[in-house]
C-alpha cells in the first residue's frame, strides 16, 4: 500500500485580529493517499482555505502554525524554513484559486505563467514545458490549443481562464492538488464545463487533490471522501457515497437545509385577485446594448415570483427598473391599477412605500455607522411619521418579526453576523409596510442553514402579511423552495413563465433545460452520467 | 425602559483613553508635541519675556545670554520671545487656512459627487486646471499681483489647498454613493441632501480628518516657505520662515540661532503627520479586517 | 504583431489633446493675472509719478487697446517663439530668464537622474522587506524628512559641510565663465539638499504604489507556484506597477519644482526660481508670468509622459481582445 501523499496531523493554525491571536484551526487531521480526491466541505469561515494553503506550506500574512505537523511526500513542511518550503510548490504541490481571472497576472502571456515552474525547478526546457502545456490545452478541451497560450489573461473567458490554471497546476505533474472552490465565480452552464474538465483530468493523470468546496453537489461529483469542517474542526469524515446518504453529525445534515425545505406544490396562492404589479412590453438600454427586451410580467397578491437567469440575463436590471433605479427605454409598468412613473425621483412617498427592496449583501446594503435603531427608526419615521415612544415600540416589534432579540437595536451592522444583518435589512423592508418585496439574491450570501431559516421566515411573514415577493435568484434550489411561478431569463429576454410545477416538469424550452440540467444533483453520479450523456 | 436591557457600553471617554493608550510611540510623541504647541500657542503672551515686537537691546544679534536666552534677533528684539509668538501666529494662520480649505473642498466634492453630470464636468475640469500648476509657483504669482497681505495669502493658499480637498472628498463619496446602502436611501425616497449629510459624510469623515492633518502639515511648511521668501507673513508680525530668513545671516558664522524657528516648524509638522499616518494606518485596518 | 493598435492609440492621443488643453488654461490663467493688478498695467510699468499722457501712451505702444482675446493670442504666439515681452525694468524678459533657465534646468535634471532611480529602488526594499526594520526605519525617516521645511534641510547641510566641515562652498554662485569642473562643484550642496527633499516624498509614493499592486491576489498565486519574494516583487508586481509609479514620480516633480525655487535662494543660484523670488519683490509682472509658464509647462510635461506610459504599460489597452 503507498504511503499518503500528504498527512495533516492533528494541525492548530492561529490567526491575528486585533492584535490578539485566535484559534482558526483546531486540530485537524488528514491524510490522502495518490489519486485520491477529498472534498473539503464547510461555510464560510471553518478553515477550509487555510488547511488547503497550509497543505502547501503556506500561511497567510498574520496567520501561524502552533501545533501538529503537515506532511508532504513525508516531509515535514513547517519544520523546514520558509526558503525550502516554497521549492515544494508548483512541483509536488499545486494550487487553483477560485477566482482565475484575479490570480492571472494581466501584464503576461498564459504561457509564460504557466511554464515558468516547470521552466525553472522542474527540469523542463522552455520547448518541452510548451509542449505538455500544449497537450494539457487539449485535454481540458480549450479552444485552439497551439495558440491558447500566446493571450493575455484578459482575453480569454472566466471559464477558459480557470481550465488555464488547472493546465499550469498540472505542469511539473504534482503529487497533489488544492483546488480552491475553483467553480464557485462561475455560472452553472459554465461550471459543469469546468467540473468536467477537473475530473477528467485528475483521473487520466491520477493526481491526489484536495478539493475544497461549501457546495456538496458539486463535492459529490469529484471527491472520494469528503471532511466536513465546523469552527476549525473536522466533525465527519466518511466516503463520499455515505456522507451523502447517511450524514452522521448534526452540523453534516444541516447542509440539505434548503434542500429538504417542505415545498408548497398547493396551487392556493394562485388565486389571486387583481394584479399588483403589470409590466408589459418593458425594455431598458445601457448606451446602445440592449439589457431588456420585450418583457410581459405580472405579479399578484400574495404571491412569489422567482426570476432565474444566469449573470448578465438582465434580472437585476429588472429589479432596478421596478423600483425606479433605471428608466426603461420602453413600454409600462402598472401598479395596482396605476401608471407607475418610471424613475424614483417622480414617485410620490406613499406609491414608493408599497415597494421595496432588500439586497444581496446585507455588509453593503447597511450604513455600518448607523445603529440597527436608526436604519430601522428612518423608514417609520418617513413613511408613517412615527416619533418617540411609538417608534421604539414598533421597532421592537419589528426585531421580534424577524425573529431578532430586541437588544440588538443598539448594535452596529459590524457587531451583527452575516444572517442577523440579512434579518435587519428584511426588518427595515417590512418597516414601510410594503406590498411587494423585490429579493435580489437575498440569501446567496449566507450559510445553508441559515438561508434555510431566512426563506423559512418569509414565508411566514408572507402568509401573515400578505406581502408579494420578486425573488431575483440564480440558486434553483432557492426557486423551488418558495416559488409560486418562475419565469426563465437569457439574454435580457424572458425565455419561459408559468406556475413552478408547470416549468420545472418536462418538456423544457431549451434554454431552461440547459439550466436545469447544469445544476448538480445532490448525489453521487450526476456529473457521470451528464458525461455518458454526452458521449452518446 | 428598554435602556436596561443594553449591554453597558464604554464610554466615549474611556474609549478615546483606550485608543490613545493603543498609539504606537510615534503617534503618542506626535500628540504630546502637537499639545504642547498648542499650549505655548494659547499662552504666548503668558509665556514670552518680552513683547512681540518689542526692541529690547541696543545689540543686533546678541549671542546667549541669561537676558535674552536665545539671543537677540537684526533689530534687537528678544529671539526667545519671537519665537513663542511665532508660534501663535505660524499655527493660527495655518489652522484658519486649512479650516476654509476643508470646508470649500469637501462641500463642493461632496456635492459634485452627488450632482454629477454637467456640474461635476466643469468643476473638476476647474481642480484640474488649478493643480496643474505647482502650488508654490501659483501662489508666488498671485501674491506679487495682489500683493502679501495675511488675508490674501490665507485666501490663496486655501484655495489652491481646497483642490486636494475636493479630490479626495469627491472619490471617497463616490466610492460610498456606489454602495448598496446609499441605493437603498434613495429607493426609500430620501432627497440628495439628507443621504449626503446621513449616509455618506459619517463614512468618510474619518478618511477627511486624516486628510485634514496631512494638509495642514503642507500649508502650514508653504507659508513658512513664503515668509521665509520673503513674500509671505510680513514684518513686524513674528513669524518662524521669516524669522530665519532674518536670521540667516548667522549661520555662516556657524552660529544655529537662526535654525531654531526652522525646528520648531519641523517639529510640529513631523508631530502631526505621525499622528496622521498612525489614524490612516488604523482606518486601512479596519477595513481590511471588514 | 496583427493586432490593430488604435484604442491605444486614441487614447494617447486624447491624454495629449487633454495636455495641451490644460496648458491653454493655465496660460490664460497666467495672462489674465495682469488684469487683477490694481491699477492699469501701464502706471504700473511707469510707476506713481507718470503723467496720463505719458499713460495714454504707453498703453497705445503697448496695444492695450485691443480686445483681451487678441492681446492673449498675441502675447502666447510671442511666447510659443521664445519671446516674452519687456519686463518692467525695460530688458527683454528672455535677457533675464533665457542664461537662467538653463542653470535650473542643469540643476533639476541632475537632481531627477538621481532621485528617480534611487527612490525606485529604494521604495521596492521597503515593498519586498514590508515589516521588517529596514521598511519601518524608511518609512519613519521618510514621513519625518516630508515634515521638514526644504531651506531647514538646505542649512543644515550647508552648516556641516561648507561651515563645519568647510567641503563645499556655501554658496553656489556658478558662472558661465567657469569650467564644468568647477560649477559642478559648486553645485554639489543645492543637488544634495533637493535629493534628500524630493527622495522622501519618491521613495513614500513609490512604495504605497508597490505595496498596493502586491495586495493582488496574482502575487498570493505566484508564492503559491514557489517563487523566490524577489522574483515576486520584480517579475509580477513590478510590471504592474510602472504606471502608477509614471504617476507618482510626475506628481513629486512638483516637489522638485517648489524645492528649486526655495533652495536656488538658500544657495544663492542663479536660475529661474531666483529670478522668480527677484521678479515678486520687485512685482515684476512680465518676468513672473514667464517664469510661471515655464515652471506650469515643464509640469504639465511631465505629468503628460506619465499619463502616456501608464497607458502603453497596461496589458489590456497594449492587447486588446
Amino acid at each position: 500500500m503507498a504511503s499518503p501523499v500528504i498527512e495533516i496531523n492533528d494541525l492548530r493554525i492561529d490567526a491575528k485580529a486585533n492584535d490578539e491571536w485566535s484559534a482558526i484551526v483546531r486540530g485537524v487531521t488528514l491524510a490522502i493517499h495518490p489519486g485520491e480526491v477529498l472534498g473539503l466541505v464547510g461555510e464560510s469561515g471553518a478553515g477550509k482555505s487555510t488547511i488547503g494553503l497550509a497543505a502547501l506550506g503556506y500561511l497567510r500574512p498574520g496567520a501561524r502554525v502552533s501545533g501538529g505537523t503537515v506532511r508532504l511526500q513525508g516531509q515535514d513542511l513547517f519544520a523546514i524554513p520558509e526558503d525550502e518550503r516554497r521549492r515544494f510548490r508548483g512541483t509536488k504541490v499545486a494550487y487553483v484559486a477560485q477566482s482565475a481571472q484575479a490570480a492571472f497576472n494581466p501584464a503576461h502571456r498564459l504561457m509564460d505563467q504557466i511554464v515558468m515552474v516547470a521552466v525553472d525547478r522542474g527540469g523542463l526546457t522552455r520547448a518541452e514545458a510548451e509542449a505538455r502545456a500544449v497537450a494539457l490545452f487539449t485535454a481540458l478541451k480549450l479552444p485552439d490549443p497551439a495558440q491558447f497560450g500566446s493571450r493575455f489573461p484578459h482575453q480569454v473567458s472566466g471559464g477558459q481562464l480557470q481550465r488555464a490554471m488547472v493546465a499550469m497546476a498540472m505542469i511539473c505533474n504534482p503529487a497533489l492538488i488544492v483546488f480552491d472552490e475553483p467553480t464557485t465565480a462561475l455560472d452553472v452552464t459554465t461550471q459543469v464545463e469546468v467540473l468536467i474538465s477537473i475530473r477528467n483530468v485528475i483521473r487520466d493523470f491520477g493526481v491526489a487533490a484536495i478539493y475544497i468546496t461549501h457546495d456538496l453537489a458539486v463535492v459529490a461529483q469529484i471527491a472520494h471522501r469528503v471532511a466536513v469542517l465546523r469552527h476549525g474542526v473536522v466533525v465527519e469524515e466518511a466516503p463520499i457515497a455515505q456522507i451523502m446518504d447517511a450524514p452522521q453529525h448534526p452540523y453534516t445534515k444541516t447542509l440539505w437545509a434548503v434542500h429538504e425545505m417542505p415545498v408548497d406544490t398547493s396551487a392556493t396562492h394562485l388565486q389571486k385577485g387583481a394584479p399588483l404589479l403589470t409590466i408589459s412590453r418593458l425594455s431598458a438600454r445601457y448606451k446602445q446594448f440592449e439589457v431588456l427586451q420585450d418583457i410581459n410580467l405580472q405579479i399578484g397578491r400574495g404571491e412569489t415570483v422567482a426570476l432565474v437567469g444566469e449573470s448578465g440575463s438582465g434580472k437585476s436590471t429588472l429589479g432596478r427598473v421596478i423600483v425606479g433605479l433605471k428608466e426603461p427605454s420602453g413600454g409600462s409598468l402598472t401598479y395596482d391599477g396605476e401608471p407607475l412613473p418610471p424613475l424614483v425621483s417622480r414617485r410620490s412617498l406613499g406609491t414608493i412605500r408599497r415597494v421595496q427592496i432588500i439586497y444581496q449583501s446585507a455588509d453593503t446594503a447597511l450604513n455600518p455607522r448607523h445603529t440597527v435603531r436608526k436604519i430601522l427608526g428612518r423608514p417609520l419615521a418617513l413613511y408613517h411619521g412615527l416619533r418617540g415612544a411609538r417608534r421604539e415600540a414598533r421597532i421592537q416589534e419589528l426585531l421580534r418579526m424577524v425573529e431578532l432579540d430586541p437588544t440588538h437595536a443598539d448594535r452596529l451592522p459590524g457587531q451583527l453576523s452575516g444572517g442577523q444583518k440579512q434579518r435587519v435589512a428584511i426588518a427595515r423592508a417590512l418597516a414601510a409596510d410594503p406590498e411587494l418585496i423585490i429579493c435580489d439574491e437575498i440569501t446567496s450570501a449566507l450559510d445553508k442553514v441559515v438561508q434555510a431559516e431566512v426563506l423559512r421566515m418569509l414565508l411566514e411573514l408572507q402568509a401573515r402579511l400578505g406581502v408579494s415577493y420578486l425573488f431575483i435568484t440564480h440558486d434553483i434550489e432557492v426557486v423551488r423552495a418558495v416559488a409560486d411561478r418562475v419565469v426563465v431569463m437569457q439574454s435580457g429576454r424572458i425565455v419561459e413563465q408559468g406556475a413552478k410545477a408547470e416549468v420545472f416538469a418536462p418538456p423544457h424550452q431549451p434554454y431552461t433545460e440547459t439550466l436545469l440540467a447544469s445544476v448538480p444533483d445532490m448525489a453521487v453520479g450526476w456529473l457521470d452520467r451528464i458525461i455518458a450523456e454526452r458521449a452518446a | 425602559m428598554e435602556a436596561t436591557a443594553r449591554p453597558a457600553a464604554p464610554s466615549r471617554v474611556t474609549q478615546l483613553i483606550r485608543l490613545v493608550r493603543s498609539a504606537p510611540l510615534t503617534a503618542k510623541f506626535g500628540m504630546l508635541v502637537t499639545l504642547a504647541y498648542a499650549f505655548v500657542a494659547l499662552f504666548a503672551p503668558l509665556i514670552a519675556p518680552y513683547g512681540e515686537v518689542e526692541v529690547v537691546s541696543r545689540v543686533p544679534f546678541d549671542g546667549w545670554s541669561a537676558e535674552h536666552l536665545l539671543g537677540t534677533d537684526q533689530l534687537g528684539r528678544d529671539f526667545l520671545s519671537r519665537l513663542i509668538f511665532g508660534a501663535r501666529n505660524s499655527i493660527s494662520i495655518a489652522l484658519v487656512t486649512t479650516i476654509i480649505s476643508f470646508t470649500i473642498g469637501c462641500l463642493l466634492g461632496m456635492f459634485a459627487a452627488l450632482v454629477g453630470g454637467f456640474v461635476d464636468q466643469v468643476l473638476s475640469r476647474i481642480v484640474d486646471a488649478l493643480m496643474s500648476v505647482p502650488d508654490l509657483i501659483f501662489i508666488l504669482m498671485i501674491l506679487s499681483i495682489l500683493g502679501g497681505s495675511i488675508v490674501n495669502l490665507i485666501l490663496i493658499i486655501a484655495i489652491l489647498t481646497s483642490t486636494r480637498f475636493y479630490r479626495i472628498s469627491r472619490a471617497a463619496a463616490l466610492n460610498v454613493a456606489s454602495l448598496d446602502f446609499v441605493e437603498a436611501a434613495k429607493v426609500r425616497g430620501e432627497g440628495s441632501l439628507w443621504i449626503a449629510v446621513n449616509e455618506i459624510f459619517p463614512n468618510i469623515l474619518p478618511l477627511l480628518l486624516s486628510e485634514l492633518g496631512m494638509r495642514f502639515c503642507f500649508i502650514f511648511l508653504n507659508i513658512a516657505a513664503l515668509s521665509f521668501l520673503g513674500v509671505g507673513i510680513q514684518p513686524p508680525t513674528a513669524e518662524w520662515g521669516s524669522m530665519v530668513r532674518d536670521n540667516a545671516a548667522l549661520i555662516n558664522m556657524g552660529d544655529i540661532t537662526p535654525l531654531i524657528p526652522a525646528a520648531a516648524i519641523a517639529l510640529l509638522a513631523v508631530a502631526v503627520n505621525f499622528v496622521v499616518d498612525w489614524m490612516l494606518n488604523r482606518a486601512s485596518g479596519l477595513t481590511e479586517e471588514g | 504583431m496583427t493586432r490593430k493598435p488604435r484604442p491605444i492609440l486614441s487614447m494617447v492621443a486624447s491624454r495629449v489633446g487633454l495636455g495641451v488643453l490644460s496648458l491653454v488654461i493655465v496660460s490664460l490663467v497666467i495672462f489674465s493675472a495682469v488684469a487683477m493688478l490694481p491699477g492699469s498695467y501701464a502706471s504700473a510699468i511707469l510707476g506713481q509719478n507718470a503723467t496720463p499722457e505719458a499713460v495714454a501712451a504707453m498703453e497705445e505702444q503697448l496695444g492695450l487697446n485691443e480686445p483681451w482675446f487678441l492681446r492673449y493670442l498675441g502675447w502666447l504666439g510671442a511666447a510659443a517663439m521664445g519671446d516674452m515681452g519687456m519686463s518692467f525694468a525695460g530688458r527683454p524678459v528672455m535677457d533675464v530668464i533665457g542664461p537662467r533657465l538653463l542653470n535650473t534646468v542643469v540643476l533639476a535634471s541632475i537632481t531627477a537622474v538621481i532621485a528617480v532611480p534611487v527612490s525606485i529602488a529604494l521604495g521596492i526594499v521597503c515593498a519586498r522587506f514590508r515589516g521588517r526594520f529596514i521598511d519601518k526605519f524608511l518609512s519613519t525617516s521618510t514621513l519625518a524628512s516630508i515634515s521638514v521645511p526644504e531651506f531647514f534641510v538646505a542649512y543644515i547641510v550647508m552648516m556641516v559641510l561648507a561651515v563645519k566641515l568647510q567641503l563645499f562652498p556655501s554658496m553656489a554662485g556658478i558662472r558661465a565663465s567657469m569650467d564644468w569642473g568647477d560649477q559642478l562643484y559648486r553645485m554639489v550642496l543645492p543637488i544634495l539638499t533637493l535629493l534628500l527633499v524630493i527622495l522622501a516624498h519618491m521613495v513614500r509614493n513609490t512604495r504605497a504604489a508597490i505595496l498596493s499592486v502586491m495586495a493582488s491576489p496574482y502575487i498570493e498565486m505566484a508564492r503559491l507556484k514557489g517563487e523566490p519574494e524577489a522574483r515576486v516583487v520584480m517579475r509580477q508586481a513590478l510590471p504592474n506597477a510602472i504606471g502608477p509609479i509614471a504617476s507618482v514620480v510626475a506628481l513629486n516633480l512638483a516637489y522638485l519644482i517648489s524645492g528649486v525655487v526655495v533652495i536656488e535662494v538658500v544657495f544663492v543660484y542663479p536660475g529661474v526660481g531666483q529670478a522668480m523670488i527677484d521678479a515678486v519683490r520687485n512685482r515684476d509682472v512680465p518676468v513672473i508670468q514667464a517664469c510661471a509658464l515655464i515652471f506650469a509647462a515643464a509640469y504639465i510635461g511631465f505629468n503628460l509622459i506619465a499619463d502616456v506610459i501608464s497607458i502603453i504599460s497596461n496589458p489590456r489597452l497594449l492587447h486588446p481582445r
